[in-house]
C-alpha cells in the first residue's frame, strides 16, 4: 500500500512545463452553473480526459487573461467535502492534492449558485477551511434578480474570510473580465482569514494534530474525525498507523458522544450558513417569469404526468422521423461510394477490403448518427433545462415498483433508439447498483437496429390479417416492443435481488427551476458525447466489419471464376441487352453465394449448425447470425449474399428467397415456429459491439459486458428454442 | 422525540414548516441533513407527483424530492409559531 505522502507531485512541475502559472480548480455544487462558466472562461482551449481506472471525465482548459494563463480543472459537482459518490470523491482527492495524475491545485474557484446560497454556502465555508488561496464566483445572479433574492457581495466576502467573490452571469458572460482578472492573479490575493464556524473541532483537531505528529492537512484530519476511515477517503487514509487509529476512535467516541457525527456537522454548518444569510441576503419583490409559471404549472401531479408524456412523445417523434431522411441519405451514399470504389479499383481483394469491409463498416456506424445526435440533443435540452430531474421525480413511484428509481427513466427510454446513448445517460443515477441494474435492463429495449431484422421476417412471414381492430403484423411488432420492456424490466428487478442487492439508494433530487438552456454549453457537451460515441463505437464497430469482411472473403475458390466465366459466355451467346444484364447480375449473385458458401464464414455457419440445428436454423440463417454479433443489422446485407440476391437487394427479393429455402429433404426451413423464435433471438440477443463497449466503458470493467453478453444470448437461444420446439411439436 | 406527530410527510401543498426534531440514525436521513434538512430549516411543500409520492419541497427557494418514507422523520411544527 502506498503511504499517502507519497503520491504527492511536486506542486508546480506541471503547470511551468505548459508555461502555464498557476492551477486552479473550479469547485461547486451540481448545477451551480460551474460546467457554463468553465466553458466562458477557456473556451475552445480545453482537453477532455479520464481519471485512470474511472469513468469520470476530466475537463482541463486554458484561461488566458492579460497576459497571464491559468489552467483550469473543471470537476464534478458535490454538496460538501464528504464525497457522497465517486465523482465526488474524485473532486475532493483532486481538491486535496490527493490524486496521483493531479498537481494539487495552486488556488480554487468556488462557484456559488446566487438563486441556491443556502446549500452553497455549506460547501464554500468548507472551501474558505482549507486555506488556499480563493475567488469565489457566484453565478446566476441574473435567475437571483428574477426571484427577487437580493445579495450583499461585500457582506458575503466578508462572512467568507475576505475572499473575493464576483458576480456573473455565466450564460451571458456579465462580469467575467473581473473574475478572469481575479482568477489569474489567485495566488497574489491573501489567503482567507479563519471562519471559525466550529471551534470546537478545530480544538479537538489540534490537540490530535499535536498528540500523534500526523502528517495529514487540517481538512483531512477534520474529515477522518468526521467520517471515520472510508472507501471514499482512502486516498489519505490508508495505511495509518495502529496508534492514530486508535486515538482518533477514542476522539470521536467522545466528540460526537453517541451522536451520529454527519448530522451534527449539518446542523453546525448550515446553522452557520443560516447566520450568515440573514446579513447577506435581502428579499426583494419577486418577478414572475416563465419560468415560475411552468413551474406553477408542472407542480400539478397531473399536468406534469401528461406533460412528461408529451415531452417523451416530442422526442420519440423526433429521433425516429426526423432522422430518417437523413439515415437514408447515409446509406444511399455509402452504397454508391462502395459501389464507385468496386468501379474504379475493379474486383480483387482490395477492392472488396475498401468497399465491402472499410466502408460498409463505416456506414454501419454512421448512418446512425442522426438518431444518436438528435438523441443526445434532446437529453442535454432536458438535463440543461433543469426538466430531466423532474422527470425522474414524476417516475419514481412507478420505476420504484420494478426495483429502480425514478433515475432510470431517461436511460431506458433513450435505448429505444440506441442502447449506447441509453447507457451513457445512466451516468445521472447516483448509486451504483441501480446504475448497473439500468445498464443491464437497457440493452432489452428494441433499438432503431432491431427494427430492420423485425421489419424483413415479420413482414414474410406474419400474414397481413386483420385481429380486432389492429393488423396482426403490428401486433406482433407491438408484443416485441412490450417483449423487449418485460424482459428488460425483469432483468433489473433480478438483479436488485441477487447480485445487486442492496439498500435502497436514497432518493433526494434537487428540483431546479426551469432555465433556458445555454446553447453553448449544449454545443460543448453535445461534441463531448459525440466524440465519445464515435470513438468508442466506432472503433469497435469497424474492426469487427473488417473482420467479418475477411471471413466472408477468404478463403477464394479458384473453381468459380472459371465457372461463372463459362456461364457468362453461354449467357452472351442466347441473350442480349437488357435481359443479358439481368442474368450477368444472377450469375454474379450465385458465384458470390457459392464463394460465401465455402468461406469461413460459410464454413462456421456449417460448423456450428448443429448448435442452432434446436432452434430450426439452417446454416445460412446460422452464418448470419454470427455475421450479426458486431451488429445486428449487418444480418441483412449477409442474408441477402447468402441467398444470392446481392447484398443491395430489396426486402421483398429477399424475403422471397427466404420463403423459398428449403433443407434437404424439401422442408421449409423459415416456418413460423422457427421465424418467431428467430424474432425472440433478436429481441433479446445482445449483438452489438458498440453496447459492449459502452458498457465496458462505464462499468470500467470487461465482467459486466461478458456477463450481459453470456446472459442475453443465453435468454435469446433458450426463447428461440421454446417457440420452436414448442411451436412444431 | 415527538413533539406534535407532524412529519415532513403529513404536509399539503403550500404549507410552511419548521423542521424541530430530526430521527437522524439512518444514514440515508443523514445524506439529507448534508443537503441542507436539519433542525431551524425552513421549508414548504410544493407538489407531489401522482400518488402523493414522492413529495417536492422548497428549501431556501430551491426544489428538493423526497420520499416518503424519509420525510416521515422528520418532525416540523408551522412556520412563525413560537419555539
Ligand atoms: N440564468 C442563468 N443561468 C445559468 C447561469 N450559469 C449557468 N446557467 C444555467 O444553469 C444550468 C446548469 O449549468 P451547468 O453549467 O451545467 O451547471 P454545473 O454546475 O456544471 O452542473 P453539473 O455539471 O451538473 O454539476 C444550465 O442550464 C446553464 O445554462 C447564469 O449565470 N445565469
Amino acid at each position: 500500500m502506498t503511504k499517502p505522502s507519497e503520491i504527492r507531485v511536486p506542486a508546480s512541475s506541471i503547470a511551468v512545463r505548459r508555461g502555464v502559472e498557476s492551477r486552479v480548480a473550479v469547485v461547486g455544487s451540481p448545477n451551480s452553473g460551474k460546467s457554463t462558466l468553465f466553458n466562458r472562461l477557456t473556451g475552445l482551449k480545453q482537453r477532455i480526459g479520464n481519471y485512470p481506472g474511472v469513468t469520470v471525465e476530466r475537463h482541463i482548459g486554458t484561461l488566458s487573461w492579460k497576459d497571464r494563463k491559468t489552467e483550469l480543472i473543471d470537476l464534478p459537482g458535490t454538496h460538501s467535502l464528504r464525497p457522497h459518490s465517486l465523482e465526488e470523491q474524485i473532486t475532493v482527492d483532486v481538491i486535496l492534492g490527493r490524486l496521483a495524475v493531479a498537481a494539487p491545485p495552486d488556488g480554487i474557484l468556488a462557484v456559488l449558485d446566487a438563486t441556491n446560497l443556502y446549500q452553497g454556502l455549506f460547501l464554500v465555508q468548507q472551501l474558505v477551511e482549507l486555506q488556499k488561496p480563493m475567488v469565489v464566483a457566484l453565478t446566476m445572479t441574473d435567475a437571483a434578480i428574477r426571484s427577487g433574492i437580493d445579495i450583499d457581495l461585500h457582506a458575503l466576502s466578508e462572512a467568507l474570510g475576505g475572499v473575493r467573490v464576483c458576480g456573473v452571469i455565466a450564460t451571458t458572460g456579465a462580469g467575467l473580465n473581473e473574475l478572469r482578472e481575479a482568477v489569474t492573479t489567485i495566488q497574489d490575493a491573501p489567503l482567507p482569514r479563519k471562519i471559525n464556524v466550529w471551534p470546537e473541532l478545530e480544538v479537538a483537531i489540534s490537540g490530535l494534530r499535536s498528540a500523534t505528529g500526523i502528517s495529514l492537512s487540517e481538512t483531512e484530519c477534520v474529515r477522518l474525525l468526521i467520517d471515520g476511515i472510508t472507501e471514499r477517503n482512502q486516498s489519505f487514509s490508508a495505511g495509518l498507523d495502529n496508534e492514530f487509529i486508535a486515538r482518533l476512535d477514542a476522539l470521536r467516541l467522545e466528540f460526537f458522544a453517541g451522536q451520529p457525527p454527519v448530522a451534527v456537522e449539518a446542523r453546525i454548518r448550515y446553522g452557520w450558513v443560516r447566520s450568515v444569510l440573514k446579513s447577506v441576503q435581502q428579499s426583494a419583490p419577486k418577478l414572475y417569469g416563465w419560468q415560475s409559471r411552468i413551474t406553477e404549472f408542472l407542480n400539478q401531479p397531473f399536468a406534469g404526468t401528461i406533460g412528461l408524456f408529451v415531452v417523451m412523445a416530442v422526442v420519440f417523434q423526433a429521433v425516429f422521423a426526423w432522422a430518417t431522411p437523413l439515415m437514408d441519405f447515409i446509406d444511399g451514399a455509402t452504397a454508391t461510394l462502395g459501389a464507385r470504389v468496386g468501379d474504379v479499383l475493379g474486383d480483387g481483394a482490395f477492392s472488396s477490403l475498401i468497399g465491402d469491409g472499410v466502408i460498409a463498416g463505416v456506414g454501419s456506424v454512421i448512418v446512425f448518427l442522426p438518431q444518436i445526435l438528435i438523441l443526445f440533443l434532446f437529453i442535454i435540452l432536458l438535463e440543461d433545462s433543469g426538466y430531466l430531474a423532474r422527470a425522474a421525480y414524476l417516475m419514481d413511484r412507478t420505476m420504484r415498483s420494478v426495483g429502480l428509481s425514478g433515475q432510470s427513466i431517461i436511460p431506458m427510454i433513450s435505448s429505444f433508439a440506441c442502447a449506447v446513448p441509453g447507457i451513457m445517460a445512466t451516468r445521472v443515477i447516483p448509486s451504483r447498483r441501480d446504475r448497473i441494474a439500468t445498464i443491464m435492463a437497457a440493452p432489452f429495449m428494441t433499438c432503431s437496429a432491431r427494427l430492420p431484422v423485425y421489419a424483413l421476417l415479420i413482414a414474410a412471414f406474419v400474414p397481413a390479417q386483420q385481429v380486432g381492430f389492429m393488423n396482426l403484423q403490428g401486433l406482433v411488432l407491438f408484443g416485441l416492443y412490450m417483449f423487449g420492456i418485460v424482459m428488460g424490466i425483469l432483468t433489473a428487478l433480478l438483479m436488485r435481488k441477487t447480485a445487486l442487492r442492496g439498500p435502497k439508494p436514497p432518493f433526494a433530487l434537487m428540483l431546479p427551476e426551469f432555465r433556458k438552456p445555454n446553447l453553448q454549453t449544449v454545443f460543448f457537451q453535445l461534441l463531448g458525447r459525440v466524440k465519445v460515441f464515435l470513438y468508442r463505437a466506432g472503433t469497435v464497430i469497424f474492426s469487427v466489419a473488417v473482420i467479418v469482411w475477411a471471413l466472408s472473403y477468404y478463403p477464394r475458390s479458384d473453381l468459380i471464376a472459371p465457372e461463372v466465366e463459362k456461364q457468362r459466355q453461354a449467357a452472351a451467346f442466347m441473350l442480349s441487352g437488357e435481359e443479358l444484364a439481368v442474368e450477368y447480375a444472377r450469375i454474379d449473385n450465385v458465384a458470390a453465394a457459392a464463394q460465401l458458401e465455402q468461406s469461413w464464414l460459410g464454413r462456421a455457419g456449417k460448423s456450428v449448425e448443429p448448435m442452432f440445428r434446436p432452434l430450426g436454423w439452417d446454416w445460412r440463417v446460422s452464418a448470419a447470425v454470427i455475421a450479426g454479433f458486431p451488429a445486428r443489422e449487418v444480418v441483412i446485407a449477409v442474408l441477402g449474399t447468402v441467398y444470392a440476391v446481392g447484398d443491395q437487394a430489396d426486402e421483398g427479393t429477399l424475403s422471397t428467397r427466404l420463403k423459398a429455402s428449403t433443407w434437404p429433404d424439401g422442408s421449409k426451413v423459415f416456418t413460423l415456429p422457427m421465424v418467431l423464435g428467430l424474432l425472440i433471438f433478436y429481441a433479446c440477443c445482445l449483438q452489438c459491439a458498440a453496447t459492449l463497449a459502452v458498457i465496458r466503458r462505464e462499468t470500467n470493467t470487461w465482467r459486466w459486458p461478458v456477463f450481459a453478453w453470456v446472459y442475453m444470448t443465453a435468454i435469446g437461444y433458450i426463447g428461440a428454442m421454446l417457440a420452436f420446439q414448442l411451436g412444431s411439436a | 422525540m415527538e413533539i406534535n406527530g407532524y412529519t415532513l410527510a403529513t404536509l399539503k401543498r403550500g404549507q410552511k414548516v419548521v423542521i424541530k426534531a430530526i430521527n437522524a440514525t439512518d444514514p440515508q436521513v443523514q445524506r439529507l441533513m448534508v443537503l441542507g434538512l436539519v433542525e431551524g430549516a425552513e421549508i414548504e411543500h410544493a407538489s407531489a407527483a401522482l400518488g402523493g409520492d414522492p413529495i417536492e419541497f422548497r428549501l431556501f427557494g430551491c426544489g428538493i424530492s423526497l420520499r416518503q418514507e424519509h420525510a416521515r422523520h422528520f418532525q416540523v411544527a408551522p412556520a412563525g409559531a413560537g419555539d
